[in-house]
């Protein structure tokens, strides 16, 4: 038994797409900067910083564009981000635990 | 004109008083997003729980070319991470973890490929685009199990403790690499990160037989797609995280 339903398909947003192809080629650029730093540049806080920050300008192409939420009503986006000043403090909170259990023990 | 200038002046002034959405978004999406703002906290706790480890440990002192794994320091990650299928022997650092963003990422951009034909209600499209966004999850699967038997079966020569018993590999008491934690955090987050790629990749074949019988005609919209696709993205994210606090730092 064929059930057909007629459904008017739109024809392909071409600006969108690029848009799309351009985020992605953003982020694979973003992570080969991160490898070639990782090969070039010696260990070290310079290079820590360097990581987060551009882990940071991934997440936030991922988030905005992919996951759409740049195109959100304030409200959620501010319900979403804002909650994460939790991480924040835990991240603040355990490195500073971690560091005086080193110097109890070392 | 007139009628609708006052019906938005009571609904503005009555955002959070019922009859309205505030957000703008449909009551799914919008358990998906906190959803996975409490998934984001689950996998802050094990990063953040790594990085308070990894505080708690010395770290190798000297140049890194001088680096030898010991249970006296946590090791370098791109000194364990080397290997790569195929190439026995070479050093190659993190080059297969590389591989493995670059698939997640492409994956990342075939589902919103698929959102954006979902939302054009073009089902050829969003069958091509969701069976791309399989096959990158498969892809991403398959690699991390490799990466997994490599790193429990360890290389020939393992690491001498000073007891003098050789050890081969890594499991959740000792491994070859570092202290005993080292590993138990590896299986922890990548594996804790793989199973949801996993349910990922099964909630993306529910939803592409939804597409292919047509189910997403008939209801007349492509929620859904959108739906796991912010999932899939999300799980994209955590491994560009994971990628940076386990491998690269």
């Amino acid at each position: 038994m064929e059930t057909t339903v007629s459904v008017e398909v739109k024809p392909v947003n071409k600006a969108k797409v690029r848009k799309l192809w351009k985020i992605a080629l953003i982020l694979g650029i973003i992570t080969a900067i991160e490898f070639f730093m990782a090969y070039t540049m010696p260990r070290g806080i310079l290079l820590y910083a360097a990581f987060v920050g551009l882990t940071i300008v991934k997440a936030f192409y991922i988030v905005s564009e992919f996951m759409h939420l740049k195109y959100e009503v304030k409200a959620l986006i501010w319900s979403i981000l804002l909650p994460m000043i939790f991480v924040v403090w835990l991240i603040i909170a355990l490195l500073a635990e971690g560091g005086s259990i080193f110097n109890h023990l070392y | 004109m007139e009628v609708t200038a006052s019906i938005d002046k009571e609904t503005k002034t009555n955002l959070w008083g019922g009859g309205v959405s505030p957000f703008k978004v449909s009551y799914g999406k919008i358990m998906m997003w906190f959803f996975l703002l409490s998934d984001a906290f689950t996998f802050s706790g094990l990063l953040i729980t790594y990085g308070f480890l990894r505080y708690s440990y010395p770290a190798f002192q000297g140049p890194a070319s001088a680096f030898r794994p010991s249970v006296e320091y946590w090791p370098i990650p791109e000194k364990i991470f080397d290997a790569v299928p195929f190439l026995h022997g070479v050093h190659l650092p993190l080059l297969f973890v590389g591989i493995m963003t670059f698939i997640l990422i492409l994956s990342s951009v075939t589902m919103v490929l698929a959102v954006e034909a979902g939302q054009r209600m073009d089902r050829n499209d969003v069958t091509k685009w969701m069976l791309w966004t399989i096959v990158g999850g498969v892809a991403f699967l398959s690699c991390q199990a490799w990466e997994w038997s490599h790193f429990i079966t360890g290389t020939a020569d393992g690491m001498v403790l000073t007891n003098g018993m050789i050890v081969n590999g890594a499991n959740l008491q000792v491994n070859e690499y570092g202290p005993p934690l080292f590993a138990s955090l590896f299986f922890f987050i990548t594996g804790f990160h793989g199973t949801h790629v996993l349910s990922g990749v099964i909630l993306n074949v529910i939803i592409f037989y939804n597409v292919v019988i047509g189910t997403y005609d008939k209801r007349g919209k492509y929620e859904m797609i959108e739906k796991v696709g912010l999932y899939w993205h999300f799980v994209d994210l955590v491994w560009v995280f994971v990628f940076t606090f386990f491998y690269l730092i």
